[in-house]
């Protein structure tokens, strides 16, 4: 099978390309990217004049809800697809967590099955994500898990936190920490502040995520184990980060898209769509989180994608389940950030595609000769309203439902294979 | 995003009572004095005016409070209306209906308004988005968010003792970190214009954002109540000394209970007010408590008439658009 994608603005941020040109696909790789070569007859030819060709949006983090209910998967894959998701990473705190090899195999096939976007399980660190015994990682990533990653906080015992790194450092397998320090994070609903304080709700003070950083920087230290940082959330955490770079440890970082646009004074009346997990901060912390994306500190956006049900977001706030479904606005809200903070495009899209697929060690999210064909080509310039009825996702509770987004995939293209727009 | 103020309708008049905040100016003052002429209908023969006869009042406590779902009560049958109690903790909710459709079966009973107590910060917002534009919502207290009737009754005390809010210094002392009433009489205070309000406490049961509100903060009991005029205490509830916020009952009333010596620091005519119920040896002496500056029961009193504005004029509003 060969496909060419004509004539369309073709951005590949690894490269730095950003011309308009043709891109050649034959069977599941890029076999040409600018002239189309004089032997290229293709079978299909895609009209991408007017539109973006870009990589395939690899997510750092999107719940599919399995293990857990059935079916789910395919529904949330529609909803990668649409977002011009090409690569999800699943988080292992599913029901029951990742931490069996049975269960990544299953959970495999049943991405396969779906044709949907290519899955990337984080395999559970600990046995049942309860932090205290190791899961048996090394045969985990035998069967297919990219990293390992102790979900909610870290684990309360700082000796297994440290065991694991070296474990995990003997293997060479990276690991994926959330930075909450449990203990000071407490009960939190909204981050710890004058909006939280007004409204009366149970607060998460930014020391749950700096101490945690700090831990887990010390520990890194002692162990050099390789470690991503899952959903950082104020000023100062990022601040950590950009100073355990500069000390050269190995570390990346990354962010939830909610975080780069909105703030605690969004929650208005307590509103239950913007309860989320990390909470939403100052306006000073975001404006730190754009910042950070701009120079690099923070590596990569992800959706945090958590398709929350209404009967668990029609509830108080401090009761309703945080999340929100975002695998379809990831790519809108990702050059909305771009526009309103003069980010260029092929800056604002390796955050979502290139960076995030170095991280993951993938040979995907790069428009080069001989990689996979995983892309996206979108239309910058399509108006559209975020409506239950738009959403592919089962989840249909996000802060940005009833908003006007620009930029919306037409063809989304995994290993060659036409999968939206066909 | 959702920030018009969900408590007026689109005449800017009151239908829901969620919070002192965002209330206008124009608005507290018209509860106080629709207050002041019900006052005057606990001392008559017939203790009743028709103002919500025929309408359906449902008190709906999900969190146990006889004492204000009874002053809730009286206020409603002096206003003539129908007064039904539900006790959630025992029904429904054990049962595991939702909030929302606990509700909507309710509604379905010819509901005119609801008076709700829960424990959730924010839940009476919830519940006042979700039902039928002719029902009116009164919030009775939810988590550490709101207590706004409690905030009105203690304005309108402070305006019978006090006469005018735009000279006064007023203290709130204690644990204002859970405190939903500090939080109403924070606002309250704000909006009428008092120029000093101060609040008072260990920083462990002090919130961020108080100088935001526009509180002077004070660790100090002594230079907190210094001049004032208004002082009120807050009640210390026993489950806060088992963690690590504060050592004991005993330190804590060492350092912040208010004793006959440190209200000599306030003016010599200060009232002292509690939105009861009281913990006399932990935030309040004795002494205190039933001294002449105190007027602590007639905030009760005070607050049945109060009361009786709030639900009267909530009622009397057009429907919300």
């Amino acid at each position: 099978m060969k496909i060419v994608i004509a004539r369309g603005r073709v951005i590949d941020p690894a490269s730095g390309l950003d011309r308009v040109s043709d891109v050649c696909i034959t069977d599941n790789r890029l076999t040409a990217v600018g002239e189309r070569p004089k032997d290229f007859h293709p079978d299909r030819t895609i009209d991408a004049n007017g539109l973006i060709v870009a990589p395939g949006l690899v997510d750092l983090c999107a719940r599919l809800m399995e293990p857990g209910s059935e079916g789910a998967l395919k529904v949330e894959m529609q909803a990668a697809l649409a977002g011009g998701v090409t690569g999800v990473v699943c988080p292992p705190d599913t029901d029951p967590p990742l931490d069996e090899p049975g269960l990544v195999r299953m959970l495999r096939q049943t991405s396969r099955a779906s044709a949907g976007a290519r899955t990337y399980p984080l395999g559970a660190l600990t046995t049942g994500l309860k932090g205290d015994a190791l899961a048996e990682i090394k045969t985990l990533y035998e069967t297919g898990c990219v990293a390992f990653m102790q979900t909610g906080s870290l684990p309360h015992d700082n000796s297994v936190l440290l065991q694991a790194m070296r474990y995990a450092k003997t293997f060479d397998l990276p690991l994926w920490l959330r930075p909450v320090e449990d203990t000071l994070a407490g009960s939190g609903v909204a981050a710890a502040g004058p909006v939280a304080g007004r409204l009366g709700l149970p607060s998460i003070p930014v020391v749950a995520e700096t101490v945690a950083l700090q831990t887990i920087f010390e520990l890194q230290r002692a162990s050099g184990a390789r470690l991503h940082i899952c959903r950082l959330s104020s000023a100062a955490g990022i601040e950590l980060v950009r100073r355990a770079k500069q000390e050269g440890l190995p570390v990346t970082a990354d962010v939830g898209i909610h975080h780069v646009h909105l703030i605690d004074v969004d929650i208005g009346y307590f509103d239950a769509r913007f309860r989320l997990d990390p909470p939403l901060r100052s306006a000073r912390d975001r404006d730190a989180i754009v910042a950070g994306l701009a120079d690099g500190t923070i590596d990569a956006i992800c959706s945090d994608h958590a398709p929350v049900g209404d009967d668990d977001k029609h509830l108080p706030f401090g009761e309703a389940t945080p999340g929100a479904t975002a695998l379809e606005t990831l790519l809108p809200l990702t050059l909305k950030w771009a526009s309103e903070n003069k980010v260029p495009l092929v800056t604002a899209l390796a955050r979502v595609t290139s960076r995030p697929a170095e991280i993951l060690g993938e040979d995907t999210g790069r428009l080069t000769v001989g990689a996979k064909a995983d892309i996206v080509v979108f239309d910058p310039d399509a108006h559209w309203r975020v409506t239950p009825d738009v959403l592919k996702s089962a989840g249909k509770n996000t802060p940005f439902a009833g908003y006007e987004l620009l930029g919306r995939a037409r063809y989304t293209l995994v290993g060659g294979d036409v999968r939206l727009g066909g | 995003m959702g920030t018009r103020n969900p408590q007026l309708n689109s005449n800017g008049e009151l239908h829901h009572l969620l919070s002192t905040e965002g209330l206008p100016k124009a608005v507290i003052e018209r509860i106080l004095s629709t207050a002041d002429s019900f006052i005057n209908v606990a001392e008559r023969e017939v203790k009743s005016v028709p103002l919500l006869r025929g309408k359906s009042v449902f008190n709906l406590f999900f969190e146990n409070s006889t004492r204000t779902r009874t002053t809730f009560e009286i206020a409603a049958r002096r206003l003539s209306a129908d007064v039904f109690n539900l006790d959630i903790i025992r029904s429904s909710a054990a049962k595991g209906e939702s909030l929302l459709d606990t509700i909507d079966n309710l509604s379905a009973m010819q509901a005119d308004m609801f008076v709700v107590r829960h424990a959730a910060s924010g839940a009476p917002y919830l519940i006042a988005q979700h039902v039928k534009p002719h029902i009116h919502v009164i919030n009775a207290g939810d988590g550490r968010h709101a207590h706004p009737t409690q905030g009105l009754l203690d304005m309108y005390t402070i305006r019978h003792y006090k006469k005018e809010f735009t000279n006064l210094t007023v203290a709130i002392v204690g644990d204002i970190l859970h405190s939903r009433v500090a939080r109403s009489d924070i606002h309250a205070l704000t909006t009428l214009g008092v120029p000093d309000v101060r609040a008072v406490g260990p920083l462990t049961l002090l919130p961020a954002g108080l100088e935001e509100m526009g509180l002077r903060v004070f660790t100090k009991l002594e230079e907190g109540i210094k001049g004032a005029d208004v002082i009120i205490m807050l009640r210390l509830q026993n489950e806060r000394m088992k963690g690590a916020l504060l050592p004991s009952a005993q330190e804590y009333f060492a350092y912040y209970g208010l004793t006959p010596e440190k209200l000599a620091l306030a003016k010599p005519d200060a009232i002292v007010m509690h939105p009861g119920p009281m913990n006399r040896g932990v935030e309040i002496d004795s002494r205190v408590a039933d001294g002449a500056s105190a007027v602590i029961l007639p905030q009760v009193t005070f607050g049945i008439a109060v009361r009786m504005a709030a639900l009267s004029i909530a009622a009397s509003s057009s429907r919300m658009q």
